[in-house]
């Protein structure tokens, strides 16, 4: 019976969490634009550090940093989308986020902020052609007037990639 | 597996100690196998059998216990009369059989479901085989008889449990106590009084002092199930628990029909049986140790006269931890002796000190390295088995010779290896090795041979299988692999290695004929997919009509290995120390281009290519000119080339992690590792290196 009660318990924790977790999105820039990831995914912010480049693998990866001795490979979120790379400086950030038991860090212009963003206020993207950038983009989002694209974490990794890592393991 | 946490820690317990005996006996046997059964494996295998029943009856498994019981029969028979000639291929034969039905019964109940396989077949076997015996050997009979008349008086000595020591204390506590006197009686047609009984003497021995039991020999002695049957089992004990505690108690036990419990007077029956024990501990104080360290706990392992070693079982997952844990130790060992602010400082004590804590490091890596080493003894020995099997069931006389059983590799390894080998053995047996007749036609030895064999070569241990069969055949395997579309170039052009090696793609199996062993459609390649998932390599030789060889090779998994670290422009790597074998300046003059524009060396008068780390992984350097970087030169079993590097940084210990896999690095990376400063190294991988200048060299062509 106890037990039962914990599990009763536990799943409240849990689903208090993601009550509390539910509607927010951590909000960074990429020059002018503004696009949020769902703070769900989000570990935690560090600022630009030493990136160990890895040779041989896909370009938008910058490399490896070490993250209190856990090797987390870095991915430019402009060179993802295809914009023009710009020079780190001492606002550019990495926001390590974890998809499907996948560490990653994406390195940013700036964080802006953390947003709620009630399901109201989010628009279904167009559904023009297939370019890079729609692909990602899960919702658009208006808080504050702004608008804000919102991100699908996992299609930002690449799909296919995550689906071949989980194979591998 | 996932419900395994909930079950109950007693049968966990059991179905750990059942393994771990089971283990134990093949082993007694297979070592016997070769020689004659001699004296003391027959002790060995009576004591497993009868621990294995004990606790089997205690945990309820009736169908085990009883062919355990059968097969204890027929130990204790062979232990005690004297037989030179006995034919110990068919004894070996029935207790396999039987190891094999508990195997099978034990990993149902791992599995949660039923032990209900009925052993009446194997029973009725070892009857026969034990009666045939007692025919065949009158003499050994009437030894027999005689031990047997021994029992009788043996049962008037009492065995006192351990916690009547004559303390001081104890004495005063055992003033407080009543002195009991219960008889128990079990139902008819219980089955193996004396364990039951057993199960009850434990549990009073929890609450109880001085607890002496008739008949005192229910563990070694089977027959005293019989009186048991007749006059019950009486137990006198001294407790201070009450008699409601004590009802409780015997009225869990199993099977118990009734039971009487009385009250005697304090200081008199149990101490006037003190002195008979003394007479038993002269008698033979052997067996009471050995009936004490069952009592104890029946931690049956102990038992053992051959593997007699205290060991305690950890848990893979916390040997991972304390692995991870010195890992972060090394790194910062190096953080604190390596740290740029002591620079230019004149540190003699400090280094003194510094020095002391890296030999203290080092050692501690050694012995957690250690710990997780396992020897192959055990999965070599389990092969002895199968080959003797097969050569059985498919009529063909082969000899396993083992060499190098005592490498040691990871548990981990161990854990994969078994599979692999055992296929690859199979395949050796059934494919390589040719029938009696035709070997004798090809004027080769009419038993066959495989040898099997480990050996530490650098960093990496091998493990060979090699026959002296037929060798492969090289059209069929070119046949198969155009019927299957699994080659795309000419055979022509096809070295023999490469030929062999396409026995290792998916879909391929050379045998028409489908045996119970082979031949089942899932090949080789299963076996190189196991192989690769503990990052091993496997390759094949082999020699028409001489037979197969069969290399495995995997890492010691060396989570902590010594490096080499270099600089190349801002970059730092690190080149695994095993493999380096020198380190030069060249000279200009020295190096040589060929009309590709590859670059290489001649020293001793051997030609090495040099490889080029800013241009490999495009790194900026300023150092381009060969004579003002150095080359490394490192070797693998795939041949020598040069590493061009800016400068050596030194020599350190370095923890090895992995890339993370989504960044998904090329092959000539086999890792990364943390320098003292937090940075970032990779580990170059020689082989894969090496590898990749010659997929290049062939793409050029």
């Amino acid at each position: 019976m106890t037990k039962d009660i914990e599990d009763i318990v536990r799943m409240e924790d849990l689903e208090s969490e993601e009550d509390t977790q539910r509607g927010k999105f951590l909000i960074f820039s990429l020059g002018e634009g503004e696009y949020g990831i769902e703070i769900k995914y989000v570990i935690e912010i560090i600022r630009i550090q030493e990136i160990t480049p890895i040779p041989d693998t896909l370009e938008y990866i910058k490399g490896v940093i070490n993250l209190r001795g856990k090797i987390i490979p870095v991915m430019d979120v402009r060179h993802r989308f295809k914009k023009e790379e710009r020079v780190y400086d001492d606002r550019t950030c990495i926001v390590v986020i974890e998809v499907k038991e996948v560490f990653i860090g994406l390195i940013v212009d700036r964080v802006v902020e953390v947003a709620s963003i009630a399901d109201t206020d989010i628009a279904l993207p167009p559904k023009i052609n297939k370019n890079t950038e729609n692909k990602y983009i899960k919702g658009i989002g208006k808080s504050e007037e702004k608008i804000k694209l919102l991100l699908d974490c996992a299609k930002l990794l690449g799909d296919d990639e995550i689906n071949m890592i989980q194979e591998l393991t | 597996m996932s419900g395994n946490t909930e079950r109950d820690p007693m049968l966990e317990m059991y179905i750990f100690e059942s393994n771990q005996l089971l283990e134990q006996l093949e082993q007694v046997i297979l070592s016997s196998e070769k020689s004659i059964v001699s004296e003391e494996s027959i002790n060995e295998i009576f004591r497993i059998m009868h621990t294995i029943k004990g606790n089997s009856a205690m945990m309820l498994f009736n169908n085990i216990a009883t062919l355990a019981h059968a097969l204890e029969d027929l130990f204790d028979f062979l232990r005690q009369g004297e037989f030179k000639d006995v034919d110990s291929e068919k004894l070996i034969d029935r207790v396999f059989s039987v190891v094999d039905f508990i195997k099978g019964e034990l990993f149902k109940i791992e599995d949660e479901k039923e032990a209900d396989a009925d052993p009446e077949v194997l029973m009725q076997h070892i009857k026969e085989y034990l009666l045939d015996l007692k025919e065949n050997n009158t003499e050994g009979e009437t030894n027999h008889e005689k031990k047997q008349s021994n029992y009788p008086e043996k049962q008037q000595y009492y065995i006192s449990s351990s916690k009547s020591s004559g303390n001081k204390i104890e004495k005063h506590i055992q003033d407080i106590c009543i002195n009991y006197k219960a008889v128990i009686y079990f139902e008819e047609a219980c089955q193996m009084e004396n364990m039951r009984a057993y199960t009850v003497v434990r549990s009073i021995n929890e609450i109880a002092m001085n607890v002496q039991f008739i008949p005192a020999d229910i563990l070694e002695n089977d027959k005293s199930s019989e009186v048991i049957k007749k006059e019950g089992f009486t137990l006198l004990f001294k407790t201070d628990v009450s008699e409601e505690a004590l009802d409780k108690i015997f009225q869990n036990t199993v099977f118990l029909k009734e039971y009487e419990l009385m009250r005697l007077p304090n200081e008199c029956d149990i101490y006037t049986y003190k002195p008979k024990l003394e007479i038993l501990l002269e008698d033979s104080s052997l067996e009471l140790q050995e009936v004490n360290t069952k009592c104890n706990d029946f931690n049956s392992s102990a038992s053992s006269k051959m593997t007699k070693q205290s060991s305690i079982n950890v848990k893979v997952n916390k040997l991972d931890m304390l692995m991870d844990l010195v890992g972060e130790l090394v790194i910062s060992e190096a953080m604190v002796t390596q740290n740029p602010e002591l620079q230019g400082l004149n540190l003699d004590n400090f280094n003194k000190a510094a020095r002391q804590l890296h030999k203290i490091t080092n050692d501690l890596q050694d012995v957690v390295m250690s710990i997780r080493m396992v020897p192959l003894s055990l999965t070599f020995q389990k092969m002895n088995r199968l080959v003797r099997d097969m050569s059985k069931k498919i009529n063909k006389e082969v000899e396993l010779k083992i060499i190098g059983e005592e490498t040691e590799v990871d548990k981990n390894i161990i854990e994969n290896i078994s599979d692999p080998l055992m296929h690859l053995i199979r395949n050796a047996m059934d494919h390589g090795i040719e029938s009696s007749e035709k070997r004798v036609q090809n004027h080769k030895p009419k038993k066959g041979k495989i040898i099997l064999q480990a050996k530490n070569s650098g960093g990496d241990v091998l493990i060979i299988v090699k026959d002296d069969g037929q060798g492969l055949s090289k059209e069929k395997i070119i046949n198969k692999a155009f019927e299957k579309g699994l080659i795309d170039k000419e055979p022509k052009e096809m070295t023999d290695k490469e030929i062999y090696s396409l026995i290792f793609l998916p879909g391929f199996s050379t045998n028409e004929e489908i045996t119970e062993y082979s031949g089942r459609g899932v090949g080789m390649d299963v076996v190189t997919k196991n192989i690769e998932r503990i990052k091993g390599k496997i390759s094949v030789d082999s020699i028409a009509g001489q037979g197969t060889t069969i290399t495995i090779k995997i890492p010691l998994t060396l989570a902590i290995i010594e490096g080499m670290i270099i600089s190349v422009g801002g970059s730092t790597y690190t080149i695994p120390i095993v493999s380096i074998r020198e380190s030069f300046r060249p000279k200009e003059e020295e190096i040589i281009v060929d009309l590709q524009g590859n670059e290489m060396i001649l020293i001793r008068g051997q030609s090495y290519p040099i490889v080029r780390i800013h241009e490999r992984y495009h790194v900026n350097t300023k150092i381009k000119k060969i004579s003002e970087g150095i080359l490394i030169m490192v070797e693998c079993d795939e041949g020598s080339i040069c590493i061009f590097a800016d400068t050596l940084l030194g020599e350190q210990q370095v923890v090895v992690k992995p890339l993370p896999k989504y960044v998904n690095a090329s092959k000539s990376l086999s890792g990364c590792t943390l320098l003292g400063d937090g940075s970032i190294s990779l580990i170059l991988d020689v082989a894969g290196l090496i590898y990749e200048y010659k997929q290049k060299g062939r793409d050029d062509e």
